[in-house]
């Protein structure tokens, strides 16, 4: 061997890892821009909240809101909905999480659960289908509740996952009844 | 076969010129003239010119009609009607570009299922099919998002439903999905950067393409005997054979391509799309284009957890499962024998494939409830059993048919009984291989 050779690792191979280290990183610095700017932008994430008056509807009736350019429902519940929600047991469930983002991650998706207390009858629901993203019919499909016409997942009167492919109950948004007649979206 | 020796020899002033500088006509005539292709090929190997015209006809309505479209939820939906009423000629530039979408993947359709039949992909061309393969994935990319921008609702909730694969990862799913969607739900951006999208892709097919015929032109074509070329009587010169058989091809292939452009332009479209987006509707039926139905078919069979994965994930997996099976091909396939015509067994599984394949097509049409989710989960389950089963053990326990020595043997046996002049055998049209 040569006389510059030194004992490894020398400073040579030092530098050619650092260099190499440099380019890496600097690589990834100047990619992060192309990528981060597909991310959802500012006017995308200011959080819009909606205000919805529900005055008009009796047991029976529901309304569409559009809320983060996805529709949610707010549905006063018969009562025959509410008992037939509330009869169906915890073990039966696909996913047993309540997915109400009002209440603990893990809480389970009892009706009680799905809804805000004392107001047991009203559903306030992202109606978007957890499995692809379609947007279900109310009140069809064997439980009653929601069905959805793309890959047929039907989900019952709380808007939990009853059969089909979709994985997780439609999700609950953050909300509150600001009077008895008012409820404010996220 | 291979790039071998160049037998070009420049005869003008300018030809030398170039030749000393940049042999490109040195090229085109080795690569397009010269080049020996087997002289046994069959009709089904006109199929690669007839993609290069597509290609190249996509490309070209894509641009002009790129002129008149307007990427905005706002506008698109309108100036894409505008492109049909008021643009001069757009009636026709719209109806190629969708129609040709079609032919498109009607012709790789084509291309594919002869490669799978005559063992195209096996050593030494296994990069020839995966470039192919990669091919097939750009093109799927570049229709789905070209869907998209009439935003009409099949557009919209196409797009809604694929982008939703994604949120099925687990963990980063929803980052991913949102990343590509650059909302929360199709909405501008996502019709912007498809727009963007949908316009660069084609070049990199394109590019791809350039790769795929390369790797050709180093291994040669395969043919319908699967027996590699071995002496000079075997091919004959692309220019004119080659050439006059895909350019009848090409023809064929474009008199159905303007009958359906011209007089049932909108067969394969659903008249949903003629209906503005509407972000809070979906139609009460969605169906992908009909060249992604055998996928979809496969995404809606899985309507059961799998141990811990569920539902939803599993039918993504299996779906771009299935299109892995392909690349995988040229290592899932352990017979020695290409050519399905000396594999009774193969060609047996092969043919109950391509009925497979058409059963899950007319499945992905059908809404996804009672009989049609178990025929869909049976017709599945032979699709992966067809790669992963049937393809490693035909190829172990199958005895082939004895293989002539030759192509020219095979050509020459074949003729005996017909009294064709052996020269004549390349003209003639080898449609049974």
């Amino acid at each position: 061997m040569s006389a510059t050779d030194t004992q490894d690792p020398n400073r040579r191979d030092f530098l050619y890892v650092a260099t190499g280290m440099a380019a890496v990183v600097g690589a990834g610095a100047l990619a992060w821009p192309f990528i981060d700017q597909m991310r959802p932008d500012a006017s995308t994430l200011a959080l819009a909240s909606v205000e919805v008056d529900v005055a008009s509807l009796t047991p029976g009736m529901s309304l569409i809101v559009k809320w983060r350019g996805k529709p949610v429902v707010v549905r006063n519940r018969t009562e025959q909905e509410m008992k037939d929600g509330e009869a169906v047991k915890l073990a039966d469930l696909k996913d047993p999480i309540a997915r109400n983002a009002n209440l603990p991650a893990d809480a389970p998706a009892t009706d009680a659960n799905r809804t805000t207390p004392g107001k047991e009858a009203w559903m306030v629901m992202v109606q978007v289908c957890t499995h692809l993203g379609c947007i279900p019919l109310g009140q069809e499909g064997e439980f009653g509740g929601w069905f959805c016409p793309c890959h047929g997942s039907q989900y019952d009167t709380a808007g939990r996952i009853r059969k089909g492919p979709a994985p997780e109950n439609m999700a609950v948004p953050v909300f509150k009844f600001i009077s008895d007649t008012k409820i404010l979206i996220g | 076969m291979s790039e071998g020796h160049s037998t070009y020899t420049p005869k003008t002033g300018i030809e030398r010129w170039f030749d000393a500088r940049m042999p490109l006509p040195r090229m085109v005539y080795d690569s397009f003239i010269a080049y020996p292709v087997p002289r046994n090929l069959n009709y089904a190997w006109t199929f690669g010119g007839i993609l290069a015209i597509m290609l190249v006809s996509q490309i070209l309505t894509g641009i002009v009609l790129a002129m008149h479209f307007a990427a905005d939820t706002s506008l698109a939906f309108d100036s894409v009607e505008k492109i049909m009423r008021d643009v001069n000629s757009g009636w026709l530039l719209r109806y190629l570009h969708a129609t040709g979408a079609s032919f498109f993947f009607m012709a790789v359709y084509v291309h594919i299922f002869r490669g799978l039949y005559y063992g195209s992909y096996k050593a030494p061309r296994e990069l020839l099919w995966i470039l192919g393969c990669i091919i097939y994935l750009l093109m799927m990319a570049t229709a789905f998002m070209g869907y998209v921008l009439p935003w009409g609702q099949m557009s919209f909730w196409g797009a809604t439903v694929i982008t939703g694969f994604f949120s099925a990862i687990p963990l980063v799913g929803e980052w991913i999905q949102q990343l590509l969607l650059g909302g929360f739900a199709v909405d501008n951006p996502t019709l912007n950067r498809f727009f963007a999208l949908h316009y660069l892709l084609p070049f990199m097919i394109a590019g791809v393409v350039v790769l795929h015929v390369w790797a050709l032109h180093v291994v040669g074509q395969s043919n319908p005997t699967g027996i590699e070329v071995k002496s000079k009587t075997d091919t004959v010169a692309f220019t004119p054979y080659a050439t006059i058989k895909d350019a009848f091809g090409m023809i064929v292939f474009l008199f159905f391509f303007a009958y359906f452009v011209f007089y049932i332009p909108n067969f394969l479209m659903a008249p949903d799309n003629y209906i503005v987006a509407n972000p809070l509707k979906t139609p009460a039926h969605i169906v992908p284009e009909w060249y992604f139905l055998p996928f979809y078919a496969i995404l809606r069979a899985i309507t059961f957890n799998i141990g811990p994965i569920n539902s939803k994930l599993g039918g993504v997996i299996c779906m771009f499962g299935a299109i892995v099976m392909l690349f995988l091909v040229p290592w899932l396939d352990t017979s020695k024998v290409r050519s399905a015509v000396y594999r009774p067994w193969y060609k047996l599984f092969f043919w109950l494939f391509v009925a497979d394949a058409i059963l899950l097509g007319w499945l992905g049409s059908q809404p996804a409830e009672g009989s049609y989710v178990f025929m869909a989960q049976m017709a599945t389950l032979f699709y992966f059993a067809f790669f992963l089963v049937a393809l490693p053990v035909l190829g172990l326990i199958e005895t082939p048919r004895r293989l002539p020595n030759s192509i020219t043997e095979a050509v020459l046996e074949k003729n005996k009984g017909g009294g064709h002049h052996p020269a004549g055998a390349t003209a003639a049209p080898e449609t049974k291989g």
